[in-house]
């Protein structure tokens, strides 16, 4: 066999498009639900097709992994390759650079959720027709917000491109810091508009909240369950979302794991196959698959923390725990306020690296011991991203293991859709325009990433088939 | 040669990461070494909603992309807004981009798709294969002097 053909990675199953939310019903004797699955394409061969690459390349090289967040890979990848050229301890310029374009990233992720796909369901309403729940529709009737979506998006990802390069090539993050700092007049010309992006990021946190405690008594019970949660939290409890320990803690706020170093993810976090999913399940290994499964994402950041290290979303993270009486938040629905809370904090992050002076450090890398394995984690926007790698002496990848943040929240969103399907699916075996409604926006709630590192020419329908005790399949709708 | 040179836009999309889907940004790797006057050119992986702004900027937008079907070399067409989404994804299409644009900002952007015909999708790996760099070829040679003449009305092919 040849060395090029051993590389053939085939990818099934075989499509271009971005991939289907494919949900599947099955019903008891008594036309109840017995199970809700949802079926999320995730192509795994990516890890195969790092393997033999020398390890600089990485942080380029995981950017083909996902269009949507190719920042968030190039990021977590950058940290590994900190750790494998000794280099981790980053000088103030790299490492503020670095958090800058992360941010950025943040808020440009965050904008396309809220105006782009959440928007609609909240100001139009669930069961809104289909053809006017969408941006189009919001650009009809709130062209204001669209406007400010739209601009939100274009300035973080100029962030991106001042920080980490062309789009589709993005260099910036090199192992052990960064190849160009910020110059003065790309600073300024971000500082010029920050101040309206501090405007907007609050309107749209205002928002989020008067939805939510508007809407409190349909939403509390709306997908929703008791979970764990978990994300990276900073040594005195702060949320970063660019680095620190894993934190863990229960429905009710006890702590199952503080500060655990992430290079040891292995010795508290494994991942189970099911046969009918392409991903993995992960769970706590102290409590097994059964109870280890956890949820990840601004929910989940915003019930870790202690506290959020600027002001206006420190303040926003207040009001948004008084709801739940400081108790961690398990309102599935709540994403979407804690998502911009999250965005008011990027914002906030942004306008003080911009006055930072070290962002024209000249300082850029550092160096030390060569090492064989690393681990790299970011708060992705959808949440905690685990990158783990090992490199030969022949500076090959010989390893690599992705963890992404859907794949954290795979139990969560089947849990989710579970729900909604009992409520809706009463005794009647079949699928209704309710459901098929609600089934969408319990899954957006999470902001799953159903990109396949390919882009989407085609659309991409939500499907869901429902099959009665005996495994007939007896109704089947789709949404475009 | 047509009217005065418009400010026009090459977008090259797709991803360089899975075969032939990165015929969209190698053509705009190609047509930016070319410099032409009056075109800038841009690549990302994915379509999304902020194009919509920059479509704006423009007097004439060509988005590139890789065609998964139809007989090749490539298609080339105008882009008429379209007031459709499609279930939570997070990039756009370009008849969607239009119409936001349009809604949004405005625009009065002649916009149209370059539709370079791959082949290959299905496997990592970054490179084209044979037939689908003869249809870049084409496609290249096609709208640099769509470009250069001002003229869009071109015939396919």
């Amino acid at each position: 066999m040849s060395t090029d053909k051993s590389k053939r990675i085939v990818i099934e199953p075989v499509t271009r498009v971005e991939g289907h939310g494919k949900v599947s019903i099955l019903l008891d004797e008594n036309n109840k639900v017995k199970q809700a699955r949802l079926h999320i394409v995730e192509f795994r061969g990516f890890e195969r097709f790092i393997q033999g690459r020398p390890f600089w390349e990485v942080p380029v090289l995981v950017q083909r992994l996902c269009g949507i967040c190719p920042v968030s890979h190039h990021l977590a990848a950058a940290k590994a390759m900190d750790i494998i050229v000794g280099g981790e301890n980053l000088t103030p310029t790299a490492e503020k650079v670095r958090r800058l374009m992360h941010y950025g990233q943040t808020l440009q992720s965050h904008a396309l959720h809220f105006f782009h796909l959440c928007s609609p369901d909240l100001l139009f309403g669930f069961d809104a027709d289909p053809a006017v729940r969408n941006v189009i529709g919001i650009a009809a009737k709130f062209p204001e917000l669209a406007v400010q979506g739209v601009m939100m998006r274009k300035f973080g990802q100029e962030i991106i491109k001042a920080t980490a390069g062309k789009k589709i090539h993005g260099t910036g993050a090199i192992p052990g810091g960064i190849n160009k700092n910020i110059s003065i007049e790309e600073r300024d010309d971000f500082l010029k508009d920050i101040d309206q992006m501090m405007e907007w990021s609050r309107g749209s946190v205002k928002i989020a909240k008067d939805y939510t405690i508007e809407n409190i008594d349909m939403l509390a019970p709306f997908g929703s369950f008791d979970s764990s949660h978990m994300s990276l939290i900073r040594a005195d409890g702060a949320m970063d979302l660019y680095h620190g320990g894993l934190r863990v803690i229960d429905f009710e706020g006890n702590k199952i794991l503080d500060h655990v170093d992430y290079q040891n993810y292995t010795d508290y976090i494994a991942e189970e196959v099911k046969s009918w999913s392409y991903m993995k399940f992960p769970f706590l290994k102290s409590l097994g698959t059964d109870k280890g499964w956890y949820r990840v994402g601004p929910l989940a950041r915003l019930n870790t923390c202690d506290f959020i290290d600027t002001p206006e979303a420190e303040a926003a993270r207040k009001e948004f725990m008084a709801v739940t009486n400081g108790k961690p938040n398990n309102i599935s629905m709540a994403y979407h306020w804690a998502r911009m809370i999250e965005l008011l904090h990027s914002v906030e992050k942004i306008k003080e690296l911009l006055n930072d002076p070290d962002l024209q450090g000249t300082d850029l890398v550092v160096k030390g011991d060569r090492r064989e394995e690393a681990v790299g984690l970011i708060e992705a926007p959808r949440g905690t991203l685990f990158h783990h790698y090992k490199v030969n002496e022949d500076d090959q990848v010989t390893m690599a293991n992705l963890i992404v943040s859907t794949t954290h929240n795979n139990v969560p969103m089947n849990t989710a859709v579970t729900k909604v399907a009992e409520e809706y699916i009463s005794g009647v075996p079949e699928i209704t325009e309710g459901l098929l409604n609600r089934v969408e926006v319990a899954i957006r709630a999470y902001d799953p990433c159903l990109s396949c590192a390919t882009h989407a020419m085609g659309k991409m329908p939500l499907v869901i088939t429902l099959y009665d005790h005996a495994g007939n399949e007896i109704d089947k709708k789709s949404k475009q | 040669m047509k009217a005065s040179q418009p400010k026009i836009l090459l977008l090259g999309y797709g991803n360089p990461g899975r075969l032939d889907d990165g015929l969209g940004p190698e053509l705009a790797e190609r047509i930016e070494k070319k410099n032409l006057p009056n075109v800038t050119v841009d690549a990302d992986y994915q379509l999304m909603v902020e194009d919509a702004a920059v479509i704006a900027e423009n007097d004439i937008v060509i988005f590139a992309d890789a065609a998964v079907d139809g007989d090749g070399p490539f298609y080339f067409k105008p882009v008429i807004g379209k007031n459709e989404m499609s279930f939570s994804s997070h990039s756009a299409e370009p008849e969607q981009l239009v119409a936001l644009a349009e809604k949004l900002f405005g625009a009065k952007t002649k916009c149209y798709i370059l539709g370079i015909r791959g082949y290959e999708f299905n496997e990592f790996g970054q490179r084209l294969c044979d037939r689908a760099k003869t249809n870049l070829e084409k496609a290249d040679e096609f709208i640099t002097r769509a470009i250069t003449e001002n003229d869009f009305e071109l015939k396919n092919k």
